[in-house]
C-alpha cells in the first residue's frame, strides 16, 4: 500500500525535474546567442582600435597595436569634435533634466489648464520622425535669420531631451502617495524643504534615468544635429565625414572609451542595488 | 510635558479653552463641474486631552473634517480654532496639530529614526533633545533597536507605529489619525487599539480618531460623534450613543439594533404600553420630547444582547412578544437568533453560552422574546 503511494509521485516529479533541464538547456543555448548577436558588433569596433593599419582605411586586420592610445588626441580636429559634443552632452543633460523634472512633476501631481496639451506635446516631440524634426528646426532657423553653430544644436538637443526626461519622472511621479509630501508638510517642512528633502530624493530614479537618457541621446545624436550645427563639427558628424576619406582608427578607441564609462556607469548603479538589496535582506534577517 | 499631564485631568479643570473648535465648518468640492456638499456646517468643541472618534460611513466626510483640523483643506465656510486661537487659513506646517495618515505616508528614503527626527528637525530642536526625544518616543512605541531600517524593511504594525511616533514626538495640541488600524488584520487590530489607548493616556495629548468601525470607537473614546452625510448625526459618549442612539440612523449604524413599531395602548407612571401583534405587550420608558398618546404608532429599539429567549410566555412587568425562529447561528461563545415575530419585524437576539450547554431553541420553533422595559427605547412616532 505505502510503496505504490510513495513511488507514483516520485515518477511525474523526476519528469518535471527533466523537463526543467532541458528548458534550462534551451534558455542557456539562447543567452549565449543574443549576447552574441549585440556583443559582435561592439568586438568588432574594440578591436580595429588595436589595428596597427598604416592604410587611410581600417577594415583589413594587419596586427596588433596600442598606437592609437597612444597618439589619441592627434587628430586635432576630432579631438575638438569630441569636446564638442561631451561638452553638448553635458550641458543639454543638465538643463533638460532641470526643465524635465519640473515639468514631469506637474503633469504627474496637479491638474491644470493645459495639462492635456502639454503631454500631448510632448508625446509629438518623442514620436516625431528625427530628420523632419531636424529639417524643420533649419528652416525656422534660417526664417528667424539665427546662425547656425553651437548654441542652435545645444537648443536643439535640450529640446527633444525635456521630452524623455519629464516622460521618465512623470511615471515615477504617478507611482507615489501624495499623502507622504503631505506629511512632510505637516511636520513642518515648506515648500522648498519638502521638495528638497522628501520629493527630490523619491522621485530620484526617475530623475537618474532621464538624464542618462538625454547624455546618451546626445551625445551620438547625428540627424537634428547635421540640420543645425552650421559649421560646427560633432563627433558624428566628423565620423560621418570621415568616412569617404577613411575613418582613424582614434574613432574606434573614442567609442570604445564612451562605451567603458557607460559599462561602468551600469556596473556601479546594479552593484547599488545589489548592495541595497543585500542590507535590505540583512534587516529583515534578525 | 507637566502642562499636558494638567489637560489630561477632568474636563471642567482645564476646560477654559477646547483644544479644537470647529464653527459652522462646511466643505464644498468641485468635481466635474458639479459642487459636492462633503462637510455641512459641523459645530465640534473637542476638550484638551479627549480621545475623540468621528464615526460615520464611507463618503460621510470623516477624513474632510479631519484635514480641514490639520489645514490641508480649506472650508468653504465656517472657522477652526486651535486653543482659542482663529488658525482658519493657516497652512498645515504653521499648525500645532499632527496627522497619522491611513497609508502612514513615512518618508520611504528614511530611516526609522530620520522618520521620527523630521519634525523636531524642521523646528530646530537642539541635537541633544532629539536625541533623548527621539529615543524616548521609540522606545514607547516598542521600536527600540529598530532606528536603523527603512520603512520597507518593517511589517505593517511596526510601520503604523512609526507613524504614530513621528507625530507625537512633536507633541502636538492634537493628534489627528486617520483610520489608522484600517490596514492591519483583526489580531493585530485590536492589539494595537489598546496600545493606542495606553499611549494616549501616557502622553496626555488630543486624539481625534476617525473610523468607520463602531466597535473600534465604542472601545477607545471617550465621546463619539456619529456623523452621516457631512453632518453629526449624535453627539455623546459611548454609553450614550448605543444605550440611546438619538435617530433611527445611529440606532441602526451603532451596533446590531431590532426595530418594533406598534400602537400606544395606554400612558401612565412615565411609560408607553404598546400592544404588538395579537398577544405581544411592550413597555416603553417615554422621554419628554416624545410625541406619543394613546392610538398613536409609536417606534422603538431593543439590543439583541438584552433580549432572552424562551420557550414559555415570561411573567410579571416583562416586554414580551412571540416569534418563529428563522436562523440559529452558534458562535462557540455566544449564539446568534434570527426570530421573525408576528408583525413580520425580523429580532436579533444574542446569548451567551456560559451557562447550557443545549440550544434553547431551534430553527422553526416557536417561542417567546423578553426584555425588561428600561431596555425598550423609544424612537419616535412610526409611520
Ligand atoms: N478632493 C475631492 N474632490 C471631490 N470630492 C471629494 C474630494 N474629497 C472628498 N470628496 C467627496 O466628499 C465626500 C466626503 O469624503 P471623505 O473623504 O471626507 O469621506 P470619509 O468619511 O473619509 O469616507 P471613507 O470612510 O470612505 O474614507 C465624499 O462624497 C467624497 O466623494
Ligand atoms: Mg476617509
Amino acid at each position: 500500500m505505502t510503496a505504490p503511494a510513495t513511488s507514483s509521485p516520485r515518477a511525474p516529479r523526476r519528469r518535471v525535474r527533466r523537463r526543467a533541464v532541458r528548458s534550462g538547456r534551451v534558455l542557456h543555448l539562447y543567452t549565449v546567442l543574443l549576447i552574441a548577436w549585440l556583443l559582435l558588433p561592439i568586438a568588432v569596433m574594440i578591436l580595429f582600435g588595436f589595428n596597427d593599419t598604416h592604410s587611410k582605411q581600417n577594415y583589413r586586420w594587419e596586427g596588433f597595436t596600442l598606437r592609437w592610445y597612444r597618439h589619441l588626441f592627434d587628430k586635432r580636429d576630432l579631438t575638438a569634435a569630441l569636446v564638442n559634443s561631451l561638452t553638448i552632452a553635458l550641458l543639454s543633460t543638465a538643463i533638460s533634466t532641470v526643465i524635465g523634472t519640473a515639468a514631469g512633476l506637474a503633469l504627474g501631481r496637479h491638474r491644470f489648464r493645459g495639462r492635456g496639451a502639454a503631454n500631448l506635446v510632448l508625446f509629438m516631440a518623442i514620436s516625431c520622425p528625427e530628420i523632419v524634426m531636424g529639417a524643420s528646426l533649419l528652416s525656422m532657423f534660417v526664417t528667424f535669420n539665427l546662425p547656425r553653430g553651437y548654441p542652435t544644436i545645444l537648443a536643439a538637443h535640450v529640446m527633444f531631451s525635456i521630452a524623455f526626461v519629464a516622460v521618465t519622472v512623470r511615471a515615477r511621479v504617478v507611482g507615489l502617495d501624495p499623502s507622504v509630501e503631505e506629511a512632510a508638510q505637516d511636520l513642518g517642512a515648506g515648500p522648498w524643504t519638502r521638495f528638497r528633502l522628501v520629493t527630490l530624493p523619491m522621485i530620484m530614479p526617475g530623475v537618474v534615468s532621464g538624464a542618462l537618457l538625454a547624455f546618451v541621446l546626445s551625445i551620438d545624436d547625428f540627424v537634428i544635429t547635421s540640420f543645425t550645427s552650421g559649421a560646427t563639427v560633432t563627433f558624428p558628424l566628423w565620423i560621418y565625414g570621415s568616412t569617404r576619406t577613411g575613418t582613424p582608427p582614434q574613432v574606434n578607441v573614442m567609442g570604445t572609451l564612451i562605451c567603458a564609462v557607460g559599462v561602468v556607469v551600469a556596473l556601479v548603479s546594479a552593484r547599488r542595488n545589489v548592495r541595497r538589496l543585500q542590507a535590505d535582506r540583512d534587516a529583515r534577517g534578525d | 510635558m507637566t502642562e499636558t499631564k494638567h489637560a489630561a485631568a477632568p474636563p471642567d479643570v482645564g476646560a477654559a479653552l477646547p483644544a479644537i473648535e470647529l464653527a459652522g465648518v462646511a466643505k464644498e468640492y468641485r468635481a466635474h463641474g458639479e459642487t459636492v456638499a462633503a462637510v455641512r456646517g459641523l459645530d465640534l468643541e473637542i476638550a484638551q486631552g479627549e480621545f475623540f472618534s468621528l464615526l460615520g460611513p464611507s463618503g460621510c466626510g470623516k477624513t474632510t473634517t479631519l484635514r480641514i483640523i490639520a489645514g490641508f483643506e480649506e472650508p468653504t465656510a465656517g472657522r477652526v480654532y486651535l486653543h482659542g486661537a482663529d488658525v482658519t487659513g493657516v497652512p498645515a506646517n504653521k499648525r500645532d496639530v499632527n496627522m497619522v495618515f491611513q497609508s502612514y505616508a513615512l518618508f520611504p528614503h528614511m530611516s526609522v529614526w530620520d522618520n521620527v527626527a523630521f519634525g523636531l528637525r524642521r523646528r530646530r530642536v537642539p541635537k541633544e533633545e532629539i536625541r533623548a526625544r527621539v529615543g524616548e518616543m521609540l522606545e514607547t512605541v516598542d521600536l527600540t533597536g529598530r532606528e536603523k531600517r527603512r520603512p520597507a524593511e518593517l511589517s505593517g504594525g511596526q510601520q503604523q507605529r512609526v507613524a504614530l511616533a513621528r507625530a507625537l514626538v512633536n507633541r502636538p495640541r492634537a493628534l489627528l489619525l486617520d483610520e489608522p488600524l484600517g490596514a492591519l488584520d483583526q489580531k493585530l487590530r485590536q492589539a494595537m487599539q489598546v496600545e493606542l489607548k495606553r499611549i494616549q493616556r501616557e502622553v496626555g495629548i488630543t486624539f481625534v480618531y476617525v473610523t468607520h468601525d463602531q466597535g473600534e470607537a465604542l472601545t477607545m473614546s471617550d465621546r463619539i460623534a456619529v456623523m452621516n452625510d457631512g453632518r453629526v448625526e449624535q453627539l455623546g459618549t459611548p454609553r450614550e450613543i448605543y444605550e440611546r442612539p438619538a435617530t433611527r440612523f445611529v440606532a441602526g449604524f451603532i451596533g446590531t439594533s431590532n426595530l418594533l413599531a406598534g400602537e400606544v395602548e395606554r400612558i401612565g407612571d412615565g411609560r408607553a404600553v404598546i400592544s404588538y401583534g395579537p398577544d405581544g405587550r411592550i413597555e416603553v420608558p417615554l422621554r419628554p420630547a416624545l410625541p406619543a398618546a394613546p392610538g398613536r404608532r409609536l417606534e422603538l429599539t431593543v439590543r439583541p444582547e438584552k433580549i432572552t429567549i424562551g420557550t414559555e410566555r415570561p411573567g410579571g412587568a416583562l416586554c414580551a412578544v412571540r416569534g418563529t425562529v428563522t436562523e440559529v447561528v452558534y458562535l462557540g461563545t455566544s449564539t446568534n437568533y434570527n426570530v421573525s415575530t408576528a408583525t413580520g419585524a425580523d429580532v436579533v437576539v444574542f446569548t451567551q453560552n456560559a451557562t447550557s450547554a443545549d440550544h434553547v431553541a431551534a430553527r422553526g420553533d416557536t417561542v417567546w422574546l423578553s426584555w425588561e422595559p428600561r431596555h425598550s427605547y423609544a424612537m419616535g412616532a412610526a409611520q
